[in-house]
């Protein structure tokens, strides 16, 4: 097939664009977003009051922003260190979801007796989980050279059959009437609430502690250091002499932590117990805010909240508005989909093919 | 007679600097003319504006006195215009004909194999048009860029120092090729800084400085030391003469033996040669012969490499890089980008990636690594903004003067050089052989892989030439001749004497 455009890479790096892009994306994608909402017969400045102000207007709408950032962080600059590094997790989902099973056990061990110590051991218990299942994706890529983003995708659908199997079995409440989900966990093992009549817990200030860090080893660490140039140049780092397969297992049992720890903070907080869906997706959102983030540490934490504000948003269109849910999702396409359409543009210039001239 | 090709007043700029500054010539048809410059002086910009890959910010072209503007490559080349780039635009996973084919009108690719394998033979470029890309060595990459260039039948032909990967009865061999095709009207523009080629073979020759037209002489009738001056504007820093004699082994590899891994390909058979202190040993040879396998297994990127290393005595074979950096062998690679140094990085940390004293506790020392490549920058002169500059906006010549730099100033008790100054000016090659020779004095051993012959004549104290994977006896560079170390080249050197 012969399209008569060709894309051509330009020659000079755009540094400020790097950064304008994810702003060009958003500002597309809610022209798209309005467009799509005339032509189904709603008025878009209706809409995005409820979905883009509303939440903002009150504490409590500010509340539930961060704790659904707060996922989103801590899953966000996981893949973004891992991507920069050239490694392409994309199963924080799966991650996700087994530090959510580690992190829940331990907290439904705690009796009325247990102390709040119990808090830290879910944490490290998540987090441990999320290590094991991104484990076995950097065993078998080690070991067999299996390609990761097979594998980490693949390994999402059997971690949620895993926790399938788990609330309707072992883990399953034998008072809950046969629902398949675990008993309510015990107040003591609940993650302590920062934010006194909201339901914001420690997460958040854990997930900008730990961008922080990130951003710190990224930049000015030696591993950071070392994650970056066998990201860019592969040549280059095993010339320098570091080791592929250190960076290879740091990079998926850090992200694989992080997402356990996004599980565990997720069941352990607003959800309370072990569900089939304790996670709307926030693993494979995560991708997209890692790119809108820049894959920098800390441009994940403002796409993260906005993500985080399209999930809000979307809900409250579809309870106020009567919007169907796949909106959220829509949005969320429509921003990846523009952003890489920027990136891609920025980088390159579209020419037309020149018609064969006869000399 | 209507030029093939006309500019008149050529402007071109990149943010502050002005690669081309009104630069004005024609060339006649079936006339072959050398645009000679040092790297920086805007000789490669130049050529991708006539080639369409530039667009001017001024000027006029016009082809065979009709004025256009060139929008791209594939206009270019619709007007009868091929190039051969000095940086090499091939698709890795792809054949050598696959590639060549992609370049032309749509044909059956056993037909492209047959007509690749014919101008093969007819200019000496030895290729295998089954083999893929990624297979290959610069050599044999840039041998496949000529060949693609002579695909399409050119009447405008450009070169960018197409002979430095040529062993030298290739080089003579092409030569005459492109007088060959001078004859049948075809343009030849040659881009070089070899002054002798170009007194060879030019019958004009633009000289450019720093983006503007120095002059335009007859180069048949210039010395090379008066096209050196117009080039550079001084004098060149003479190489210092070499005359310590070797001391104690430094480096000895017994009986070093690789195959691929599918174990078709035997890349090194059954090596062995012994380097001393204070020595400067070269190893001649067209590259893909074995060289990039030889300088994995000595610098440590393979490990466990059938055979023996001894470094000072010390069994090396099983260790990594980093661990043979820390006995004193510093390594500087053939490719600058993506293995010497990283193109998006800043140059202070490209310093970071082999000086290791910049890594410890965990953290990278920023600060320090500035200072440092400040002090490199400095000491070697190297035309860069400073140390945050990223390695990628680097001309070539100056990338490699940085990654040398960063390697002989840490004192390596071996140094193992693969390509000097292969793609770099004339300037820049003194002051990296300079070096090399003063780190020779300061009792370093030094082995440097080459394809250039002038630059092993003039630095080593011996040489060997490896040919398909096996290595020579060792000669000195007075005891033997060009033309010998040309057919040395094809394998064919006295095999009863003893190896030294």
């Amino acid at each position: 097939m012969k399209v008569p455009y060709a894309l051509v890479p330009r020659s000079e790096r755009a540094g400020v664009m790097l950064w304008a892009s994810p702003l060009i994306a958003v500002g597309l994608t809610l022209a798209a977003g309005a467009l799509l909402l005339a032509w189904m017969g709603h008025a878009p400045g209706r809409v995005f009051e409820v979905i883009f102000w509303e939440p903002l207007a009150t504490r409590r709408g500010w509340s539930e922003l961060g704790l659904k950032a707060t996922p989103l962080i801590l899953c966000g600059v996981g893949l973004a260190m891992c991507f920069r590094a050239n490694i392409w997790n994309i199963g924080a989902e799966g991650q996700l979801v087994v530090g959510a099973i580690a992190g829940g056990a331990v907290a439904l061990l705690a009796t009325r007796e247990t102390t709040r110590a119990v808090v830290p051991l879910i944490i490290v218990a998540a987090a441990a989980g999320g290590a094991a299942w991104a484990a076995i994706i950097a065993w078998l890529r080690d070991r067999f050279n299996a390609n990761e983003i097979l594998v980490s995708l693949m390994l999402v659908y059997v971690a949620q059959l895993l926790l399938d199997w788990l609330v309707h079995g072992a883990l399953k409440d034998p008072e809950g009437y046969g629902f398949p989900q675990s008993k309510l966990f015990e107040s003591v093992a609940r993650m302590p609430i920062v934010l006194p009549g909201t339901r914001l817990n420690i997460g958040l200030p854990l997930a900008l502690a730990i961008a922080a860090v990130l951003w710190i080893a990224l930049e000015r660490m030696v591993i950071g250091f070392q994650l970056r140039v066998a990201g860019l140049a592969p040549l280059a780092a095993r010339y320098a002499g570091f080791s592929e397969r250190r960076l290879l297992w740091f990079a998926l049992l850090v992200s694989g932590a992080l997402a356990g720890v996004a599980g565990g903070i997720e069941a352990a907080g607003p959800v309370g117990q072990l569900t089939p869906a304790i996670s709307p997706g926030y693993g494979f959102a995560a991708i997209i805010v890692a790119f809108v983030g820049r894959l920098h540490p800390l441009g994940v934490v403002p796409a993260s909240l906005l993500m985080a504000l399209f999930y809000i948003g979307g809900e409250l269109a579809q309870s106020r508005l009567g919007l169907p849910g796949a909106l959220t999702g829509i949005y969320q396409g429509m921003l990846l989909f523009f952003l890489l359409a920027c990136d891609t543009l920025i980088t390159h210039r579209v020419v037309r093919r020149v018609r064969t001239v006869t000399a | 007679m209507t030029p093939r090709l006309s500019l008149e007043n050529i402007t071109r700029r990149f943010g502050e600097t002005v690669a081309n500054d009104a630069i004005s010539f024609d060339v006649m048809p079936g006339e072959i003319f050398a645009v000679l410059g040092e790297n920086g002086a805007g000789k490669s910009t130049l050529m991708k504006i006539v080639y369409g890959v530039v667009r001017p910010d001024a000027g006029r072209i016009a082809i065979d006195g009709r004025a256009l503007e060139i929008d791209s490559p594939a206009q270019a080349r619709s007007l009868g215009i091929a190039m051969v780039f000095q940086h090499f635009a091939l698709f890795e996973s792809l054949t050598l004909a696959e590639n060549v084919a992609l370049g032309l009108p749509p044909a059956p690719l056993a037909q492209v194999s047959a007509r690749m394998i014919e101008l093969s033979q007819r200019y000496d470029l030895e290729i295998d048009p089954a083999k893929r890309v990624h297979d290959l060595s610069v050599g044999e990459r840039q041998r496949v860029e000529i060949l693609r260039a002579l695909m399409s039948s050119p009447r405008l032909l450009i070169l960018d120092e197409p002979t430095s990967v040529l062993k030298p009865q290739a080089i003579e061999r092409l030569f005459v090729t492109l007088e060959r095709l001078a004859a049948d009207g075809v343009s030849i523009l040659f881009i070089s800084h070899k002054l002798d080629e170009i007194r060879r073979l030019a019958q004009r020759c633009a000289v450019l400085r720093a983006g503007r037209l120095i002059a335009i002489v007859d180069p048949r009738l210039e010395s090379e030391s008066s096209l050196a001056r117009l080039m550079i504007g001084a004098d060149p820093p003479a190489i210092a003469l070499h005359d310590s004699p070797a001391g104690a082994s430094a480096l000895s590899v017994r009986g070093l033996d690789t195959t691929d891994a599918a174990e078709r390909e035997r890349w090194l058979h059954d090596l062995s040669f012994e380097l001393h202190c204070g020595e400067i040993v070269g190893i001649a040879g067209v590259s893909g012969n074995g060289q990039a396998a030889l300088m994995a297994a000595l610098s440590g990127e393979w490990t466990g490499v059938k055979g023996a290393i001894r470094l000072f005595g010390e069994d090396v074979n099983a260790l990594p890089t980093l661990e043979r950096r820390r006995r004193g062998l510093r390594y500087v690679p053939e490719e600058r980008l993506g293995h010497g140094a990283v193109a998006g990085l800043p140059l202070r940390d490209n310093a970071v990636l082999t000086r290791d004293e910049l890594r410890s506790g965990g953290l990278v020392h920023v600060g320090q690594a500035r200072r440092l490549t400040r002090q490199l920058i400095e000491r070697f002169a190297i035309k860069v903004s400073g140390p945050d500059a990223a390695a990628g906006g680097l001309s070539g010549g100056n990338l490699q003067k940085f990654i040398v730099a960063r390697e002989v100033e840490a004192r390596p008790r071996v140094l193992l050089v693969n390509q000097p100054t292969w793609g770099v000016d004339v300037g820049a090659a003194a002051a990296i052989r300079n070096e090399v020779i003063a780190l020779r004095k300061a009792g370093s051993a030094i082995l440097v892989i080459s394809e250039d012959l002038d630059e092993l004549f003039e630095l080593c104290d011996r040489l060997f030439v490896m040919s398909k994977g096996r290595l020579s006896p060792s000669v000195r560079p007075g005891e033997i001749g060009v033309q010998e170390i040309g057919r040395w080249m094809s394998g064919l050197w006295p095999r009863a004497e003893v190896v030294a």
